[in-house]
């Protein structure tokens, strides 16, 4: 579990954040949602312990990241797997040694071991073809696959992804989608994105944080956002028209 | 400001360069990577620019002096002495800086956009030891990059001599061991292991804490290659003031 108390970031003058505190349970996929702009990826950062919050504290099952000493911030870190949003892939390195990358850098597993536990995972993520490939060869929606399989290839107990599926197709979006609510709910580990994909959030939203500017306007889950009279959210939520004609036909099935 | 602040963090990254250390066996296959970039991949520019230009400066020696009261084997006397002092050290540094040092900075610099770099980080790694250190390695090799810029350069002298009938090749062979100081190459190495220090680290500080896009990346190509260049002169200058003067 991951609890988040008071987080404050600033950059020169900007205030970025101003004051988030909210709780990821394990086990459960989280999404962080809001415009861009919002504070999304800053807050994602300092979750991942890449910003230092100036105020506030982000504890990780109940130790605080800014009170550990190098090796135990390394040795958490270590348990964390990222997807990035444009998937960070190391491209002067295969689709397989890229997945073997954690395991190389944090075990000390034979090449063999490594390998079997890579082919596994990319099985996992339905890329059991693609080991030789490079990076560039992938399509973007197989690099977003790889992505999550270097990310969980190390049985990570905590799990971050940056707008998983942006630039993907909607058919291949949900098929990320699924692929990460699958895993959580596999490895029980604590699963947080940022996005502002309303297909997602009606896809996986167990637990869904609204930022606006830099403040928690909202939280609950996809069945509650909705229901939700909080304007700021009810302005993101149905800025899409597909999704104000399914609120009027909500509106008027409840009438 | 800005520039005591850049200075500043340079000498950080160089501290961090050295700090928690990459497993050594991921270290040493990036080790022998970047000897293949770096070193391997620089003779082939490094030979044919030596030999080229050891002639033309043993062509242009042989062209200035026409008095026949001086002897014609300070062609090769003198076609040495620039080679060794400055042309090996010093100006192959200069064009390593354009080939090697736009190669460290857009490859780190492209990792930074990419975020490949924040991949690193997230999973608790070193970056900067990572991806500078075995820079620095691999050109701690330099050296012998510059022996063979040396070499190649007397023997493109030689031929240039020979083949342009300015002087004999007895001449030319008194000439090159006319005086010779043995400290001098110490001297030119000396200079070498610094430029090396300076093509490794400069480059990779600017890739590596450059902001933006794929322009930026061009952008901090330039300025690795100008402040490189500027540093190489302006050490060049300390280094023999300090050894030879």
């Amino acid at each position: 579990m991951i609890e988040v108390n008071n987080v404050h970031k600033s950059f020169g003058d900007a205030h970025i954040l101003k004051g988030i505190s909210t709780t990821f349970e394990k086990g459960k996929t989280s999404l962080v949602i809001g415009q861009s702009g919002s504070g999304k990826t800053v807050f994602l950062k300092c979750l991942l312990g890449l910003f230092q919050p100036e105020e506030g504290s982000i504890s990780y099952n109940g130790k605080i990241y800014s009170e550990l000493d190098a090796d135990e911030k390394r040795n958490l870190r270590s348990e964390m797997g990222m997807v990035f949003q444009g998937s960070a892939l190391f491209d002067s390195m295969t689709i397989l040694e890229n997945v073997m990358f954690p395991l190389r850098m944090f075990t000390k597993q034979s090449k063999s071991e490594m390998q079997d536990r890579a082919d596994f995972v990319l099985k996992r993520v339905n890329l059991a073809d693609a080991h030789n490939k490079m990076p560039s060869e992938a399509s973007g929606g197989m690099q977003k696959r790889v992505a999550i399989a270097r990310a969980i290839v190390n049985k990570p107990k905590y799990l971050f992804c940056d707008e998983p599926n942006s630039g993907l197709d909607p058919k291949t979006a949900i098929v990320i989608d699924d692929l990460i609510h699958e895993i959580t709910d596999e490895y029980n580990i604590t699963t947080i994105i940022n996005s502002h994909d309303m297909n997602s959030v009606m896809q996986i939203g167990e637990k869904i944080v609204f930022l606006k500017d830099g403040l928690k306007a909202w939280e609950g889950s996809k069945e509650t956002i909705f229901k939700t009279d909080n304007e700021v959210v009810t302005d993101f939520v149905y800025s899409s028209e597909l999704f104000k004609k399914v609120r009027q036909m909500y509106l008027e099935e409840r009438q | 400001m800005k520039y005591l602040h850049n200075i500043g963090a340079y000498f950080i990254m160089i501290k961090d360069m050295f700090r928690k250390p990459t497993k050594w066996s991921v270290m040493k296959t990036l080790i022998f990577k970047d000897i293949d970039d770096l070193i391997i991949g620089s003779l082939g520019i490094v030979a044919f620019i030596s030999f080229f230009v050891g002639g033309v400066v043993t062509i242009q020696t042989a062209l200035n002096i026409t008095s026949p009261i001086i002897p014609k084997y300070l062609v090769g006397f003198a076609t040495r002495q620039s080679i060794i002092l400055e042309f090996a050290p010093t100006f192959i540094s200069i064009i390593m800086a354009g080939k090697v040092g736009s190669f460290i900075t857009s490859s780190i610099g492209t990792m930074r956009v990419t975020e490949q770099i924040d991949a690193l980080e997230v999973m608790g790694i070193n970056a900067i030891n990572y991806l500078v250190f075995p820079k620095f390695i691999a050109l701690m090799l330099y050296p012998f990059v510059i022996s063979i810029a040396m070499f190649l350069g007397i023997i493109g002298g030689m031929a240039a001599c020979i083949y342009g009938g300015f002087s004999t090749l007895n001449d030319y062979i008194t000439g090159i061991q006319l005086d010779f100081i043995p400290f001098h190459i110490t001297y030119a190495f000396i200079k070498t292991i610094v430029f090396a220090f300076i093509l490794a680290t400069i480059p990779s500080y600017h890739g590596f804490f450059m902001k933006g896009g794929a322009l930026e990346v061009g952008k901090a190509s330039t300025t690795a290659f100008v402040w490189t260049s500027v540093v190489i002169i302006l050490l060049n200058y300390i280094l023999t003031q300090l050894l030879l003067s």
